[in-house]
């Protein structure tokens, strides 16, 4: 047999194009709980064409796992596209929201400046608090979130990564491989 | 045109060209039936005894005919009872399409009388669900289910339909559109649309490039799988296997795929393979499995699996390529279309060498003759002896299911009717139900075990209201024996609880279900049973008394490798 | 209606997918769902935007609140929250559309994260109804793709979930 995977363990990046209906969320949720796969982070949000969601999941298995979940994931009826991103070859964010305990005159000078220095923006003030709000790749929010958790965080609402190719290449190219989904989904 | 909501459900049923059903009625799904009572001379409905019962009768019935079996059952715990019945379709791919009713809209989600989440307990074990809230969705869907459930790699799907939607003064806009054409029209271009649907057509190049790996082989090896019999490619693959001049190894599910009497058969492969199959296995140098899934009862030691060869793989569902065992090729495509495609290209080989050396190695085991006992070999013999040829077999699951299996020759699809992937016992009656029904000129044979016939025997009821002159055949041995077996084998015959040292007497409850049966213990019993069995004309029900300590042989241990016999 | 509803949940598996069947199994559909780990890497926040009908999502509340993973849950008041939602937007730009693209991303706050010869990808992170008005304004470019997060919300002032 000449296939082989690499068996290293790192975290991969899926992007997932289905149907907006109720249920496919947890269809798609399923197929990992089922096989014992924690999700690391998972977003779902609308895309450009109505009736369309896009998912993005990241989770942690080695390279063989990753191609068997994608293909258990492309099976399903709902699901259009799943495409594994690379990291080289895309662009990946994540969004926090902070909310830290900032009482007097100079906590609240010093949270503003390292705000300042990861651009991140000052969404909330209140007497005792300060809301962060900050935008950027998994190094740079957490490396804010940990310089902040000095002050006390109230608490925080983060979503997971997201993720989109770099240059032209889209979630919709055709491929070979969706091809081959294709003919097995085929109705006509 | 204007129609009730549940006459358009009838009518799409009827675009489908759906003439029978299987069901059993219940408190949400009474606006169903209601309506089913003006359609009763256009679909015709078989009550079973259990809802079961009748998701086993609808997918013997579809696997039997090829058309798409339907299912009706109420919510609640009418829905649960047939999760057996659709998981095993699903691990088996035959195409039903279940329909059952939930509770109203404003009760939804209240914990209701017979109220479950029956979508999301059927989401794991069916190609899609659907749960219709709105009543002039009813179309679409119906057409949907079906297209879905029949197309592609088949398998089971599910509606559930609000009580609300079907309230019998709900109207709706409907046209009839028979399925050969509304698979064009908008209710399924959504799908269509959404997944490039177009002329479907295996890959050439891949086909070119197997075409040159078959030029090069010396030893090729074919295995016939469930997706020959779903696809009905039987014809196509006996000519490819002709051509190619190569040993074929059967998969369970792969029985009736390719006759099971033809020169080039090694038999069945895998845990109660043959050792031709299993050799020449672990001997060819090329591998070309079409619709086979290397479950873990066929590919026992995924590593070593053919380790000498070069493994193709050819199937219509792209995710089943490369899940079990590592392929170095595969197609995807229908296994009839890429098969025809192969056969254009393939020129006509000869492989003497390696056919003499592996199908002498087949060689089947001998029956006993002239004993006062009765052996399973016997019972399969006097069968096979005195039914027609082309008799449809339905079997449970265990040592009769592996026995009749490898005694019978099955010759076209839909013939053997076993569930291989779920090993749901109880399968068989209500599948021969089903069979009987869509087959009513073939004479069908139930083989069981005593443990599995008593967990489904109340479908003797529904065998004797049908008038369904279904011939069962227990193999008593008063005991689980398959996992007897096992006990001996591995668990220092420590028998725990597998012996079935309890009623009831089979005769006698046949004759309570007001059928026929006799109690056999030799072999001249057993051939005046059958004859009498054949020609009652209602079910019939043949008690074999068997030793418990017969054993299903050759047999490799689970996760062994593939030639490393237990028992020979 | 839409309802947001903020859920703390342990990080396990198999915990996304008894949260999202309460709501599937009441037919209500999710718009938006965004999971980020807390700054306790063992428990997971969940911001669900449900589009709920008419009917409630009190119920839903209550089943959340009896699954052994979730820690808690609570549905934020419309204007008691601040919700902002990220998303990566691909759009068409040449020579000429360019700097046009460039103008409506200053104004709307958005980043080019990445420029190729015949597309800009673009990064913007704001209210919800924000992110639409900045794709409306993209679509006469011809976007090429779109990924968003759904929105996550924390409450306004020192009060917490």
């Amino acid at each position: 047999m000449n296939k082989t995977f690499d068996p290293e363990k790192k975290l991969y990046t899926l992007s997932l194009l289905v149907q907006d209906i109720p249920g496919v969320l947890s269809q798609v949720a399923r197929l990992f709980s089922r096989k014992g796969y924690n999700i690391e982070s998972i977003v779902s949000g609308e895309t450009s064409q109505p009736g369309l969601t896009r998912i993005t999941i990241v989770i942690l298995g080695d390279e063989l796992m990753v191609n068997q979940i994608t293909a258990q994931c492309r099976k399903l009826i709902p699901v259009q596209v799943v495409k594994i991103l690379d990291e080289e070859t895309s662009i990946q964010r994540e969004f926090a929201m902070i909310k830290v305990r900032a009482e007097d005159r100079a906590a609240r000078d010093e949270v503003i400046q390292m705000a300042n220095i990861f651009r991140a923006n000052i969404i909330d003030v209140s007497r005792e608090t300060l809301t962060v709000a900050i935008f950027g790749d998994k190094s740079k929010t957490s490396a804010l979130i940990r310089l902040l958790s000095d002050f006390g965080i109230l608490e925080m609402a983060k979503t997971g990564t997201l993720a989109i190719e770099r240059g032209l290449s889209s979630i919709y190219d055709d491929s070979k491989l969706r091809t081959e989904y294709n003919y097995g989904k085929n109705v006509l | 045109m204007k129609v009730r909501a549940t006459q358009a459900i009838m009518e799409c049923l009827l675009e489908q060209e759906v003439d029978t059903v299987f069901g059993y009625p219940g408190g949400t799904i009474l606006n169903l039936y209601d309506e089913l009572y003006h359609y009763q001379d256009k679909i015709h409905h078989v009550l079973t005894a259990h809802e079961q019962g009748a998701a086993h009768a609808a997918d013997g019935y579809a696997r039997s005919t090829g058309k798409v079996g339907v299912c009706f059952a109420t919510s609640g715990p009418g829905a649960t009872n047939l999760t057996t019945g659709i998981a095993t379709a699903y691990m088996d791919s035959s195409p039903v399409v279940f329909i059952t009713c939930n509770v109203s809209e404003g009760l939804l989600g209240k914990d209701s009388f017979q109220e479950v989440d029956i979508t999301g307990i059927a989401m794991p074990i069916t190609k899609a669900t659907y749960l219709v809230r709105d009543p002039q969705t009813i179309p679409d869907v119906m057409r949907q289910a079906f297209a879905v459930a029949a197309t592609g790699r088949p398998g089971p799907v599910l509606i559930d339909f609000l009580k609300n939607v079907t309230f019998l003064n709900t109207m709706i806009d409907y046209e009839f559109i028979p399925w050969d054409q509304n698979r064009g029209t908008d209710s399924i271009r959504q799908l269509a649309v959404s997944h490039g649907l177009k002329a479907p057509e295996p890959d050439l190049g891949d086909i070119d490039t197997l075409v040159e790996m078959i030029a090069q082989s010396e030893r090729p090896l074919l295995i016939c799988g469930g997706g020959v019999v779903r696809g009905r490619a039987d014809r196509q693959f006996r000519t490819f296997a002709e051509n190619l001049d190569a040993p074929v190894a059967i998969t369970v599910m792969g029985g009736g795929g390719f006759p099971g009497a033809h020169p080039l058969t090694t038999g069945m492969i895998g845990m109660h393979g043959s050792q031709a199959s299993n050799v020449a296995c672990n001997e060819c140098d090329l591998l070309i499995a079409v619709g086979c899934r290397f479950s873990d009862r066929v590919a026992l030691q995924p590593d070593t699996f053919a380790s000498q060869a070069k493994i193709v793989h050819i199937d219509i569902d792209r995710s089943e390529i490369d899940k079990n065992v590592l392929t170095d090729h595969h197609i995807v495509g229908s296994a009839k279309r890429v098969l025809e495609l192969l056969n254009q290209r393939l020129p006509q080989y000869q492989h003497t060498e390696w056919k003499e050396h592996i199908l002498p190695l087949r060689e089947k085991q001998p029956v006993e003759h002239g004993t006062d006992r009765l052996t399973p070999g016997q019972i399969l013999d006097a069968i096979q002896q005195a039914a027609p040829q082309g008799s449809i077999v339905a079997t449970d699951v265990g040592q009769h299911q592996m026995w009749s299996i490898q005694h019978f020759h099955f010759d076209y699809p839909g013939q053997l009717l076993t569930s291989g992937g779920f090993g749901t016992m109880g399968f068989g009656l209500g599948a021969a139900i089903g069979a009987k029904v869509g087959n009513p000129d073939k004479v069908v044979i139930h083989t069981t075990g005593d443990g599995c016939f008593r967990m489904n025997c109340h479908e003797l009821a529904t065998v004797e209201h049908y008038h369904l002159p279904i011939i069962t055949v227990v193999f008593n041995n008063g005991t689980l024996g398959m996992v007897r077996q096992w006990q001996h084998l591995i668990y220092q015959e420590h028998y725990s609880e597998t012996t079935l040292d309890r009623g009831p007497d089979f005769v006698k409850l046949a004759e309570a279900y007001g059928l026929k049966g006799r109690r056999v213990t030799n072999r001249a019993e057993m051939e005046q049973a059958l004859q009498e069995a054949l020609s009652c004309g209602c079910g019939y029900v043949i008690d074999c008394q068997v030793d418990m300590d017969e054993m299903v042989r050759p047999m490799v241990a689970g996760g062994a490798h593939i030639t490393d016999f237990l028992l020979k | 209606m839409k309802q947001t509803i903020s859920v703390l949940v342990e990080n396990q598996a198999g915990a996304l997918n008894r949260i999202t069947g309460l709501f599937s199994r009441r037919a209500f559909n999710i718009e938006s769902l965004a999971v980020g780990v807390t700054d306790d890497p063992t428990i997971s926040r969940i911001t669900i935007i449900v589009d709920s009908g008419n009917s409630v999502v009190e119920q839903v509340e209550k089943q959340l609140n009896k699954l052994m993973e979730v820690i808690k849950v609570r549905t934020l008041e419309e204007n008691a929250l601040i919700g902002r939602e990220l998303m990566l937007l691909k759009v068409n730009a040449n020579n000429k559309t360019r700097q046009d693209i460039m103008t409506i991303c200053e104004i709307m706050g958005a980043k080019v994260t990445d420029i190729s010869p015949t597309s800009l990808t673009l990064e913007l992170s704001d209210t919800p109804d924000r992110l639409d008005t900045f794709q409306s304004m993209m679509r006469p470019f011809s976007i090429l793709e779109v990924a968003r997060t759904g929105m996550v919300a924390v409450q306004k002032g020192a009060g917490k979930i």
